[in-house]
Order: C-alpha cells, then sequence, then structure tokens
C-alpha cells in the first residue's frame, strides 16, 4: 500500500520540544504562524519580534530572522525594521502583559501610525512567565497572585479590550479577535492569521490578530477546564470577531 | 581646505551623521537638541532614508534596536532625561552587540534639571546608565568641527566594534554656530552586516538571532567574557586624547568638551603672565586615556580638573594619577559656565599665588 504523508511539522518550525506548559495554547499559535508562512511562502523574508513572556523562546521554534524585544518594545522594533526593509514581512508576537500593560504606548503608536506590521497578540488573561500576577486583560472576579481575592474593579479597574480600542484609530488595516481554544475556533484563527499577512504584504497597513489562550497553570485548571472557561468566561468579556476589514 | 559651512552645532551633528552615510532616524524632541532631529526629518526623506518621530525616547531607542538589527547605519540624538530614558534600551542593544551612534547633548540635571549646557552625564555616559557590564564608547567634542569628525567616526568604530557609540555634547556646541568642513573618512576593513543582521536569511542560508537573553549562567559569563574582551580592545586601541602646553607644565588643567576650550583661553592667559600651566584634554571618554596622566612629565606638580558638573572626570583622574600628585577641582553646574576668569583664579589659588 502505497503511503501518504498528510500531516508533517511546519517546515519554518525548528525541530523540538517547546518549554511551555501542558494545555498552554502557544504552542497551538505558534504552528499557525509557522504554517501560514510556509502556505504564503515568505519564510526567507520574515523577521519575528519576540515579546518578554512565556513566548521570549519564540526564536527557538520558529525558524526566521528574529529579534527579542524588551518588554513591551516590540511594535517600536518592528516598525523600524519594516521601515527599513520595506520587503520583509514583520511581525512581533505578544502576551497581555507585554502588549496592554507594559507596552500600551507602543501598541497603540505603532497602530496609529499604520506601520505595515502584524501585531500577533495572545491574551491569557494572567501574566504566564513571572507566575500568574494580575494582567491587564484579567477578569473582574478572577483570582491571580497579585489579586488573591479576584481582581476588583474599583482598585484595579476593568479588563482593557485592545481590539475595540485599537478599533477607534483610523490607520489600522485589519483588527481582529480570534481564540485557539478549540478545533473549531484554530480553524477561524489560522483564516485570520494569513489575513492579516496577506493585508502586510499587499501594503495594506497594520495587522492586529488578538487570539484568546489558555494558562492552565496560572489559572489552576485542567486544561480541558481552562478552555471551557476560555468559552464561559473570556469571550462574553472578548467577543470574537473582525473590528476592522482591509479595503 | 575644502568647502566651509556656517552651521548651528546641532545641525552639524546632523550633517555629518549623512555624509557618514547615515539615513535612518529616530528621535523624540527635547531642548536642547532640536535641530538634530528637525534637520533630519527634511534630510532623510530627500535622500530615500527614514525619519521617524517617536512616540517617546523609550520608542525611540527600541526603534533604534530594530533599525540597527538590519545592519544599516542609524543613529538617534537626544538630551540628559531623554538618555535615561533611553537607556534600558541601550543596555539592550550592548548585549545584543548592535552598532549605532546616540547622541548627547547634555543639559543640567536631575531630574528635569535645566535646558542650560551642562557636563553631569560622564557617569551615565561612562559607566553605564542602563543594567550591567556593558560599555558604550564615548566621543567628547571640544568645537562644532571636532563633533561633525567624531560623529563621522564613530559610525566607523560602532561597526568596527558592533558597539553603540555616543557623542557626548553639550548645550554650547550644540547651540552654537561654528564654520565646518565635512571631510571623507575611511570606511573600509568594516564587517560585513550581512554575516549577523536581519534581512538576509536567503543570502546567508540561515536566519539571523538578535538578542541579549541567555538563561544559563555559563553561556551569559561566557558572553560577558566576550564583551569585556571587545570593551579591552576598545581600550587598547581607541584611546583619544590631547595635550596643550603640558611639556614643561607646573599645573595642568584636566577638562573636556566646551570646558576645556574655555581652559584653553585662560591657559594662554596665564602663559603671557608666566604660569606654567598646560591642559590634558580627553577626546575619548571611554576608553579613558589613563597612561599620559599615569607617565606625567617630572614638571607637573598637581592637576586642576574642570568640569560643568559637580566632579565626574576627577574621579577617571584620580584613578590615573593616584596619590603621587595632589588633584583639585573646580566645577559650576545647572549651565552655569567656568569663565576665563574663574579658571585663572582657581589655577593662582592651587600654585598659591
Amino acid at each position: 500500500m502505497k503511503e501518504t504523508k498528510i500531516f508533517e511539522k511546519p517546515k519554518s518550525m525548528i525541530d523540538v520540544t517547546t518549554h511551555y506548559c501542558p494545555g498552554c495554547t502557544h504552542g497551538v499559535a505558534h504552528r499557525l504562524v509557522a504554517e501560514v508562512i510556509d502556505e504564503l511562502g515568505i519564510q526567507e523574508r520574515t523577521v519575528a519580534v519576540a515579546p518578554v513572556g512565556c513566548s521570549v523562546f519564540l526564536y527557538n521554534y520558529i525558524d526566521v530572522d528574529s529579534y527579542e524585544a524588551a518588554h513591551g518594545r516590540a511594535p517600536a522594533v518592528a516598525s523600524a525594521c519594516k521601515r527599513l526593509l520595506p520587503d520583509s514581512v514583520v511581525f512581533s508576537y505578544q502576551g497581555d502583559g507585554d502588549l496592554a500593560s507594559i507596552g500600551m504606548a507602543e501598541i497603540v503608536h505603532a497602530a496609529n501610525r499604520g506601520e505595515k506590521i502584524t501585531v500577533i497578540f495572545i491574551n491569557n488573561a494572567i501574566y504566564g512567565m513571572t507566575g500568574g500576577q494580575m494582567a491587564p486583560t484579567t477578569l473582574v472576579g478572577q483570582k491571580a497572585t497579585t489579586c488573591p481575592l479576584g481582581r476588583d474593579p474599583k482598585l484595579a479597574g476593568y479588563p482593557i479590550r485592545m481590539c475595540e480600542m485599537l478599533a477607534t484609530l483610523q490607520a489600522p488595516a485589519y483588527i481582529t479577535r480570534v481564540s485557539v481554544a478549540k478545533p473549531k475556533y484554530t480553524i477561524k484563527a489560522k483564516e485570520a492569521l494569513k489575513t492579516a499577512f496577506q493585508t502586510q504584504i499587499e501594503g495594506k497597513g497594520f495587522s492586529f490578530v488578538e487570539i484568546l489562550s489558555t494558562c492552565p497553570t496560572n489559572w489552576g485548571m485542567r486544561p480541558v477546564d481552562a478552555t471551557n472557561w476560555l468559552e464561559e468566561h473570556m469571550m462574553p468579556e472578548f467577543p470574537l470577531g473582525v473590528f476592522k476589514t482591509p479595503e | 581646505m575644502g568647502k566651509r559651512f556656517l552651521m548651528k552645532g546641532n545641525e552639524a551633528l546632523a550633517e555629518a551623521a549623512i555624509h557618514a552615510g547615515c539615513k535612518y532616524f529616530f528621535g523624540y524632541p527635547i531642548t536642547p537638541q532640536n535641530e538634530i532631529p528637525e534637520y533630519m526629518s527634511k534630510k532623510l526623506p530627500e535622500i530615500g532614508g527614514v525619519y521617524l518621530q517617536a512616540e517617546s525616547e523609550l520608542a525611540a531607542i527600541n526603534m533604534i534596536f530594530g533599525a540597527a538589527g538590519t545592519g544599516k547605519r542609524v543613529m538617534t540624538s537626544s538630551s540628559s532625561p531623554g538618555i535615561s530614558l533611553m537607556s534600558e534600551g541601550i543596555s539592550y542593544i550592548a548585549g545584543a552587540e548592535l552598532p549605532c551612534v546616540l547622541m548627547n547633548v547634555m543639559r543640567g540635571g536631575p531630574g528635569l534639571g535645566g535646558i542650560l549646557p551642562s557636563q553631569s552625564d560622564y557617569f551615565q555616559a561612562t559607566r553605564g546608565g542602563g543594567h550591567g557590564d556593558y560599555r558604550l564608547l564615548v566621543l567628547a567634542p571640544s568645537t562644532v568641527q571636532e563633533a561633525v569628525d567624531l560623529t563621522m567616526l564613530a559610525f566607523d568604530l560602532a561597526e568596527k566594534y558592533r558597539n553603540p557609540v555616543m557623542v557626548l555634547a553639550d548645550g554650547f556646541m550644540g547651540q552654537m554656530m561654528e564654520a565646518v568642513e565635512f571631510r571623507e573618512t575611511g570606511t573600509e576593513g568594516l564587517p560585513d552586516p550581512a554575516e549577523w543582521a536581519v534581512g538576509y536569511m536567503k543570502q546567508r542560508g540561515s536566519r539571523a538571532l538578535i538578542k541579549s537573553l541567555y538563561l544559563d549562567p555559563e553561556e551569559l559569563e561566557a558572553h560577558n567574557w566576550k564583551l569585556q574582551a571587545k570593551y579591552a580592545k576598545m581600550a587598547e586601541q581607541e584611546k583619544r586624547f590631547e595635550s596643550y602646553m603640558a611639556e614643561d607644565a607646573e599645573i595642568l588643567i584636566a577638562a573636556y568638551g566646551t570646558v576645556a576650550r574655555i581652559a584653553r583661553t585662560a591657559i594662554n592667559e596665564l602663559r603671557n603672565e608666566g604660569v606654567k600651566v598646560g591642559l590634558f584634554r580627553p577626546i575619548t571618554l571611554f576608553p579613558f586615556p589613563y597612561d599620559p596622566l599615569e607617565n606625567l612629565p617630572a614638571s607637573v606638580k598637581q592637576i586642576l580638573t574642570v568640569e560643568m558638573s559637580c566632579g565626574q572626570m576627577v574621579e577617571d583622574v584620580r584613578l590615573a594619577v593616584g596619590k603621587d600628585r595632589p588633584v583639585s577641582m573646580y566645577g559650576r553646574v545647572g549651565g552655569m559656565t567656568p569663565s576665563v576668569d574663574e579658571i585663572k583664579d582657581q589655577v593662582r589659588k592651587a600654585l598659591g599665588r
């Protein structure tokens, strides 16, 4: 019987074991990015900008030219790289602490300048790398190591909805929120990533893909429970959808 | 002599960078260096370059990180409080071994301080400012012409060592006008960015990785020793200084930048009075030229350091001179400047006259 290979590791993924915790969805998001890079045939001209946080080691897994940016500054690094190398495809990959807390100024201004870069925003509502502290996207009432009784909006405000906020700006071309918590969402997440990269390749402007993700370790849940919790609690707060469509 | 132009210091610095092949500038407005970004915003688009006004100094220095990672000639400029903000990024740039040129047109501190000339960022420039064991090459011009020459040199040195180079000017130099000439510099034998920069994956056959994180302590230690070897090579090869009337001097004034210029006038006037006084002027602040101060002529009995700070470079002077000779210090700060007469008085006082 003739064997046909129907599934393999994307060419632009490095063949190593990741450092991510069991049930973490970074691995899924990484794979989708690598698949899209392969399908668009852009590996040799893609530049990744890794953040500070769990995905600082993005460059250990995706085989493209890469920077490791200072905490929150990835959009500034990516903006300059793209301006100097207009034919490259530049993306940053950032978590919620990196992007929506310490890096808020850089993301807003890169979006507002309409930088022709792609930003992939992993929102898991918590600081992962440092061990489960409250993030700007932590839900009201959600427990974290720095809000042990749950996030109290009187003290810490409310979760920041990045897509909705950035969509108020005129310059961005494509803004969408997807998830990789379950296969039905993952398929759409890949389509969104592809649209985002294509938006950049076609020179249409700034593209932003927020991916609702799980962090079972710091949420204190089993991986399956985490995916259900994401659907039940995060999705009402952070509705999936397209907030800006490229023209 | 080539064609000379009457230019404001800040504009001359900017034009020097363009002459050196810099087509990319990222910065944030701050007094007293605004003529640099203003000049760049007009000129760079005309030559196919990029001028980008960042949202902050934090963003500006991280844009420099991104731009320098492509191996092209890039620079930013700022003034003291802005350099403080940039210091985190400068540490990352040094850690990742990226070449770039940083200009600090110093103003008075601490805090918001003032907007008038100062030299109170000597420690920050030569001892870090950011975290970790890193060094900048620090060039300290004394005239607008020298600022032009050193700026052009700075780009070569940055590439030679793959290290950030700071041109440490003061507000005087930024704001005054002088005639300058843009001389051609030799830039041969510099490393090819295709060996390490992003954007060459196809040509190189493998990707570039620009980073400063080494979680394995043995790896991080090795990385640090590698950087230290580079700094030692700079100290070996790049020391620059000027002596003026030092051979028979009884007292030597140590000063850099604009203050060295004021001291020179004081020296000329004192020499007319028969006072044997000379000048030692470091041009590189890192590496600091210790050797000439370690091997002073026997005639030199003491050193007077004059700075627009409360006493920063004087620490390097003391390190070099040791306990052999007394080292005194005269400083004016906050935008106040040591005058020729004040320096002459200090020399007379030191000599007991």
